[in-house]
């Protein structure tokens, strides 16, 4: 890694279980225990329900790949060194997608792709980055 | 028929947009906006009772009604700053109708402009969920956000590097019709598009939006005050709009985008199906948000835009004229005033203005607005007929 600062995440009181949790390399997940859905990104009350009783939940770190991209020109100068980089969108076993950066070479990559977390360093947190299933 | 808005559009005015923007303030481009469309419309200050504006990043954070009408010289009796992206200008249109139907208002000014300067953009400081969850794994910005959404209908549907080239070129080549176009006297080719810079692929330079300086105003007033308007009035005849999400990544399937409302919601309330259209003058910051919205109109089944694009023409005389000042992948984006550009084009239209690119017959135009990453989505429907 170069020594440029990346941006690191703008943690909120409701949010740092979950980086807590990350920077143990575990990966949890808030389920609401109303309607039993799965959450993310953290928050107080469910999205989905308006319930307010979610517990923090070990999940599976498991999903398959929705959509992702080959950045060329990235939004941030400090990534700008890192291109070309992927990144992509993971729909998670548990049912939320999010946004992640993948360690995939690029002719692997395809629509539904299995994958699964991989936590990497950058700068001195980790991050939970997706790679092929399997690797 | 479900209830139609009532209100009127009888002034626009808008700034030939420019790739950079000297000594200029946003506000002395919303003023130049405001003036012309007031001209156009032939009405004096004092009928000005209404006033809605967009968010400003940089020169004017908050009270932008305030300051705004402040720097205009007006005392409105109602004002709201509008803040949905690229679907503002079109969302201004039916919050204006809605504000004189109210009662609270008569005849409202909705503006949108900015400056550009060279190296001085300004950023949003952004401290919420799409700075904590994305930015710090490398997707900031809407070039990647909009890759994403590409492709996914390539994926899903098998459309291919081509399909979307040609969404861009038609852009481009209905801006040779429009003097006033960034890219007028600029034609491209499909292989010019394809051959273009790779920014995040699969979206290539060519398939994005110049960013512009310029603005855009239209008046809207009551369909009954209208009637006695010196210009030829263009009746809100449907509106429709949904937000479903904020970030790409809770953004839903493709085909579940939130234009498959604020479309359908648009053509109910005027009473008419997408095939009654004679203008599409559809939000294009990149080209795959046209294919989206040709596939939630009704006139094309969902993932088959190409084939669509094959089999029909697009330019004012085409069966589906889509975008005729050139789009804002043609005519430049003037950030939210970008958007505006497709009500004006309507209005142009529907007035028999086009000149050189008149639609013959012209009776219904469907506009939209997008902004964020299809996130925020307004459809209006614009005819000559209350
Ligand atoms: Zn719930």
């Amino acid at each position: 890694m170069t020594n440029i600062s990346f941006p690191e995440p703008t943690i909120t009181q409701v949010s740092k279980p979950f980086w807590d949790k990350i920077d143990l390399q575990e990966f949890y997940l808030q389920q609401c225990e109303d309607c039993q859905k799965w959450i993310f990104y953290p928050r107080a009350h469910c999205p989905h329900c308006f319930g307010e009783e979610l517990l923090w939940k070990k999940a599976s770190g498991s999903g398959t790949l929705k959509s992702w991209s080959i950045v060329h020109r990235a939004g941030h100068p400090a990534w700008q060194e890192k291109t070309p980089y992927a990144v992509g969108i993971v729909e998670l076993l548990e049912g939320p997608s999010l946004l992640t950066h993948l360690i995939i070479d690029q002719e692997q990559l395809r629509y539904q792709l299995p994958v699964t977390i991989s936590y990497e360093k950058l700068g001195d947190r980790y991050l939970p980055f997706f790679k092929k299933k399997g690797d | 028929m479900a209830k139609r808005p009532n209100g009127a559009i009888i002034g626009i005015g808008e700034l030939k947009p420019a790739r950079y923007s000297e000594g200029k303030t946003t506000l002395g481009l919303i003023a130049e906006s405001v003036l012309l469309a007031v001209k156009d419309a032939g009405i004096s200050k004092e009928e000005i009772d209404g006033l809605l504006v967009g968010p400003q990043v940089g020169e004017t954070p908050q009270h932008v009604p305030a300051t705004v009408s402040e720097y205009l010289g007006i005392e409105p009796t109602m004002t709201n700053t509008v803040d949905l992206g690229g679907a503002t200008g079109a969302g201004m249109v039916w919050r204006a109708a809605a504000a004189i139907e109210a009662g609270m208002c008569e005849t409202v000014v909705c503006v949108l402009a900015n400056k550009n300067e060279k190296g001085n953009a300004p950023r949003s400081p952004n401290r919420n969920p799409i700075r904590e969850f994305d930015v710090p794994f490398g997707a900031s910005g809407a070039n990647t956000s909009y890759a994403l959404l590409k492709r996914e209908h390539m994926e899903r549907y098998g459309s291919k590097q081509e399909d979307f080239a040609q969404i861009a070129y038609l852009a481009r080549n209905n801006a040779l019709q429009n003097p006033k176009a960034i890219f007028y006297g600029k034609p491209v080719s499909v292989e010019d598009i394809l051959q273009s810079p790779m920014i995040s692929d699969p979206l290539h330079l060519l398939e994005i939006v110049m960013p512009c300086a310029g603005g855009a105003c239209v008046i809207v007033t009551s369909a009954e005050k209208a009637k006695h308007s010196s210009k030829y009035p263009v009746y809100l005849q449907g509106a429709g709009e949904k937000i479903t999400h904020r970030a790409v990544s809770q953004a839903p399937a493709i085909d579940k985008l939130p234009f498959v409302y604020s479309i359908p919601q648009a053509l109910k309330q005027a009473g008419i199906t997408g095939e009654d259209l004679d203008l599409l003058s559809l939000y294009d910051c990149y080209t795959s948000v046209v294919a989206t919205q040709i596939e939630s109109i009704g006139i094309c089944e969902q993932g088959q835009f190409a084939s669509f694009l094959r089999n029909h023409t697009f330019d004012h005389k085409g069966d589906y004229p889509l975008n005729t000042h050139g789009g804002q992948l043609g005519f430049g984006q003037a950030d939210l005033a970008g958007g505006m550009s497709h009500v004006i084009e309507a209005v142009l239209q529907l007035r028999g203005e086009g000149g050189e690119r008149q639609i013959p017959n012209i009776k219904h135009a469907l506009v939209t607005g997008n902004g964020a990453t299809l996130s925020e989505t307004t459809a209006l429907v614009l005819g000559g007929e209350r």
